[in-house]
């Protein structure tokens, strides 16, 4: 048995807040990387999983506990761990082969073999005929393929990759997802292992040996996941099937006491709200209520009859819960009477019944209505919640949260907000 | 490396193409030029006095030739001193702290008090020398363009995007291969479009920094601004518009041969491409580019460039920071000290300064003076405004004739005010009118086309689809201005605003007093006082007529225009 690739203890990321605590967004995270490895790491935006891959990679330092690569441990970009990224982060200025060359230039190769090892690269990736062209004249798909041989081409032992394919569109996506899979099970990348940092499940299943699945706030592995599943994987396969929605259930599962029906955690004045418009939220009401579904559906199921990823779809789903229109369990989706409720009534009725259900279920939507009514003139500063919302929160979740407060107060007329003097009224313009 | 096509293929291959014949040409043209111009820079300075600045418009290239040197010098050291000041501001955060208030000042002070100031000092450099005086002539042009351009590197250093700094670091970049390879290239086309306005700025103070006469030290490089200068005094109105004739041609030698260049190279490096948007194009860009010549002389020196690269041995990626390292660095302390006490020798030199030769009356008096230049800038911008920011609507709607305009307005805010002077003066003199009002415009006359730039870069900038809603909708008139115009232009004309005002400022030096012959006109402003000490040579007084000007704009600009700078960028902003 070889030595693990990549060693993690104990590992802790935190941000000082304003109120003088701290924010964590990474705790108690355990990992370790074995040679010939591809490692998910998957989770919800706000899940810490890109600050982890940053930590690996060296351009972050951790609070605490230790990331160790080879018996050293890390605590500045380390040669040997590559990175692909989100956005691609070409150089707009360098050509595709002056991209690729970038690394080696650093490591201060001889040219001769900088250029012979970049037209490797370029070969292997499928990049042939693109070498004079900038960044700007390739498609989403194409760059991408850049910043795939431009990490490869200085060999490294592991391959981080940060959703490399979230900014493609599916088809260009599925085709690279494809061809690395491909060159890695034949052998043909000089790279010993993977980490991906993913919130989309179907492609964690399909491309990973092992799933690491992330909380959120702080973020936490929740849940090691060994993918069995023999390569190439077909997304068709009940097996895959069945694997996608064991994770949705474990993604959707509430945390200390999973399963005890009807003890949905209620919303607090510390939840971090996601900001999802109440036109998505009515949407996936109906689409529910539709005879297809007759008011119940499985969650992954429900995603692709609507072409969300998952990262997409769970905000929604979970909005509908925290506002007790549905219910989610065990990887389903149900309506409640409140939704069946919603369904039937009218545009004017249906902010009446969003403006009841925002009161009673959402504590900050409340507390704010309740400043408005208790001061002489009605109005009060944004800052003024902001302010307490910090002291249980980052400052970007609270304004965030604010946002996605506002949104709903607008929709359901609960309180009306001017941006321009960034207040809360009780009135509306007249 | 670049698969470059062959322009003539064929029979040709072997030999030199036209091309390589016009680069060899542009080149060695180059190489003459500076060498004659810097033959004289040895002699001693008697030499100037023998042969004193002639009108003979025979002279005249030989005087471009001279004044283009100058600014191009002074370019070289603006760009050295961009790279190295404002680097350090934005990799340094204990740095940021100093420099970036530090050079917002520098920038506020007027660049004729920096030629008052500085002209002793660089003389006594190379003593007896021409050298000297050209030392404090560069100086000055210096000052006229280091600033705008150092700020505008920074401000683009901050905003790298994160994840190509993060790339850089994953690649193991040694910083000076980060520096060449990500901070200057995402720079480069904010920086070239600063420099171009450097440029035309530095003309401006052309004349003021080669004929430079502090009280009894008169100097006169040969150059356009002497040139200039001698005319004015002799009253010879052909030799004026010789001098403009041959400012005319060094401005658009400059556009072709160096900003055009520039501007089509530079055109890579922009980060976002707008689609649609025409790509620059420039003649002398192509024959370079095209060139296998260039190529094959520039390479080796690629090759040695890359070797720079290299890391160095014992050379290691730096650690980073925690993330939750609230508490001060030690360095911090140390800093604070040696900032602490360089601010004390500073405090007791300006006070006993002031104290040797500076009144109270005398502060009242530039502080009066000020306001009555505040608000000459106050009215002038307005009518300005009033003036180009419908013409500037108007053109930048229509991108055909926007493309005529732009050069010329570039040309207009290079026009040096003393050109004018023969007119201004010959009209206040003949109609008897009043020189407080009738100088004034003078100040602006430079600067307001920095508010017509914008308005047709923010005009132009409209999308059409906004502007095919108002057609829709049948919205014309005053409500197509209020609603759709005027604010779509806003922040790109408080850019603009904000270069107009700070620039009249500093030309209020120029402006206030006027001469054509022994005709001499003043107004009374804080312009006026400056130029009146630096030509009693009274160094007492020129310091706190700049300090108080300095303190004005830099006033004006924190209560002012910051504010309304961030309102416009954040309510409208497009995009």
């Amino acid at each position: 048995m070889t030595a693990a690739l990549l060693d993690i203890h104990g590992l802790r990321q935190s941000f000082p807040r304003a109120d003088g605590g701290e924010h964590l967004v990474l705790d108690g995270v355990e990992l370790s990387l074995n040679q010939g490895q591809i490692v998910g790491l998957l989770g919800r935006t706000g899940s810490g999983k890109s600050t982890l891959l940053r930590l690996i990679a060296g351009l972050a330092q951790p609070s605490g506990g230790t990331v160790t690569y080879l018996g050293q441990p890390v605590n500045a970009p380390a040669a040997g761990i590559a990175m692909v990224f989100q956005s691609f982060a070409l150089f707009p200025w360098l050509t595709v082969l002056e991209n690729v060359q970038l690394g080696l230039e650093a490591l201060g190769l001889p040219l001769p073999e900088i250029r012979k090892r970049a037209l490797a690269a370029i070969d292997l990736i499928g990049l042939d005929g693109y070498e004079s062209a900038y960044p700007r004249e390739l498609s989403g798909g194409m760059r991408q393929r850049v910043g795939f041989a431009r990490a490869l081409v200085v060999h490294p032992n592991i391959l981080l990759m940060d959703e490399p394919f979230s900014a493609l569109d599916v088809l260009t996506a599925e085709t690279l997802r494809t061809d690395f899979l491909e060159l890695w099970g034949e052998g043909k990348l000089p790279i010993k292992g993977v980490i991906l940092v993913t919130h989309n499940i179907e492609e964690a299943v399909l491309m990973c040996d092992r799933i690491l699945l992330f909380s959120t706030n702080p973020g936490r592995i929740i849940s090691d996941i060994p993918v069995d599943l023999k390569q190439p994987r077909n997304r068709l396969d009940p097996q895959f099937h069945d694997m996608v929605e064991k994770i949705y259930v474990a993604m959707t599962a509430r945390k200390p006491a999973p399963m005890q029906i009807g003890t949905v955690p209620a919303a607090t004045m510390n939840t971090v709200l996601p900001r999802v418009s109440a036109n998505l939220l009515s949407g996936l009401i109906e689409t529910l209520a539709a005879p297809q579904f007759n008011g119940k559906a499985d969650l992954p199921v429900l995603a692709d009859e609507l072409a969300m990823d998952s990262d997409e779809f769970l905000p929604v789903a979970e909005s509908l819960q925290m506002l007790r229109f549905a219910e989610i369990e065990g990887g389903d989706i149900k309506l409640t009477d409140i939704g069946k409720q919603f369904v039937e009534l009218a545009t004017d009725d249906r902010k009446k019944l969003f403006q009841r259900q925002l009161l009673a279920q959402v504590p900050l939507a409340a507390h704010i209505r309740r400043v408005l009514q208790e001061r002489a003139n009605h109005v009060a500063p944004k800052s003024r919640f902001r302010d307490e919302l910090e002291d249980h929160m980052s400052t970007e979740d609270a304004e965030h949260t604010l946002r996605a407060v506002t949104a709903w107060g607008r929709y359901a007329e609960v309180f009306a907000y001017d941006d321009d003097s960034e207040t809360f009224s009780l009135e509306n313009p007249t | 490396m670049r698969v470059n096509v062959p322009i003539s293929a064929g029979a040709w291959a072997g030999l030199f193409s036209r091309w390589d014949v016009l680069a060899f040409l542009l080149i060695l043209g180059l190489l003459v030029f500076l060498g004659e111009a810097s033959r004289h820079l040895f002699e001693p300075l008697t030499e100037l006095q023998q042969t004193p600045t002639s009108l003979d418009p025979r002279n005249l290239p030989e005087y471009a030739a001279r004044t283009t040197l100058r600014m191009l010098i002074a370019m070289v050291l603006s760009l050295i001193f961009t790279f190295t000041y404002a680097t350090l501001a934005a990799k340094s955060k204990a740095a940021e702290r100093l420099l970036v208030p530090l050079l917002d000042i520098l920038q506020s002070v007027p660049i004729l008090g920096f030629i008052s100031v500085t002209v002793v000092f660089f003389m006594a450099l190379a003593p007896g020398r021409v050298l000297g005086a050209e030392f404090a002539s560069i100086f000055a042009i210096f000052t006229s363009q280091a600033w705008n351009m150092a700020f505008s590197f920074y401000q683009s250093l901050r905003t790298i995007p994160t994840e190509l700094e993060e790339a850089s670091r994953n690649f193991r970049l040694s910083p000076w291969m980060r520096f060449w390879r990500l901070d200057v290239p995402f720079a480069m086309p904010q920086l070239i479009w600063n420099m171009m306005m450097s440029m035309s700025g530095s003309w401006f103070f052309v004349v003021a920094s080669e004929a430079i006469s502090v009280g009894n030290t008169t100097v006169t490089l040969p150059g356009v601004g002497s040139y200039i200068a001698l005319a004015i005094e002799h009253r010879d109105l052909v030799a004026v518009s010789w001098a403009i004739g041959a400012m005319l041609v060094v401005i658009f030698v400059y556009d072709q041969v160096l900003f055009r260049p520039l501007v089509a190279w530079a055109d890579r490096f922009r980060f976002e491409q707008e689609p649609g948007a025409l790509a620059p194009e420039s003649w002398v860009f192509d024959v370079l580019r095209r060139s296998r010549l260039v190529e094959r002389l520039t390479e080796p020196f690629a090759a040695l460039w890359r070797l720079t690269f290299r890391p160095r041995r014992g050379d290691k990626p730096a650690l980073v920071a925690r993330a939750a390292s609230g508490a001060p660095g030690r360095f911090t302390f140390q800093i604070g000290v040696i900032v602490a006490s360089l601010a004390a020798v500073a405090l007791w030199q300006v006070v006993s300064f002031s104290i040797e030769g500076i009144t109270l009356a005398d502060v009242m008096t530039t502080l009066v003076l000020g306001l009555a230049t505040l608000a000459r800038v106050v009215v002038l911008i307005a009518i300005a405004s009033v003036i180009w920011v419908p013409i500037g609507v108007w053109v930048g709607v229509r991108p055909r004739i926007a493309n005529l305009v732009q050069p010329v307005a570039q040309f207009l805010a290079a026009f040096p005010a003393n050109l004018l002077f023969p007119i201004v003066v010959s009209v206040i003199v003949a109609w008897k009118l009043n020189p407080n009002i009738w100088l004034s415009p003078l100040m602006i006359l430079g600067t307001q086309w920095y508010i017509l730039f914008n308005v047709i870069a923010g005009a132009s900038a409209i999308p059409n689809e906004l502007r095919a809603v108002g057609v829709n909708l049948r919205v014309r008139g005053w409500l197509w201005w209020r609603r759709i115009a005027l604010p779509a232009v806003l922040p790109y004309y408080v850019t603009g605003a904000i270069t107009a005002s700070g620039g009249s400022w500093n030309a209020s030096i120029v402006a206030e007093v006027a001469s054509w012959g022994d005709v001499h006109l003043q107004a009374d402003g804080l312009g006026a006082y400056i130029a009146q000490q630096t030509d009693a040579g009274d160094f007492h007084k020129i310091v706190l007529g700049i300090a108080v000007m300095s303190l004005f704009v830099v006033v004006i600009n924190r209560l002012f225009w910051r504010p309304l700078y961030y309102y416009a960028e954040r309510k409208f902003r497009l995009g």
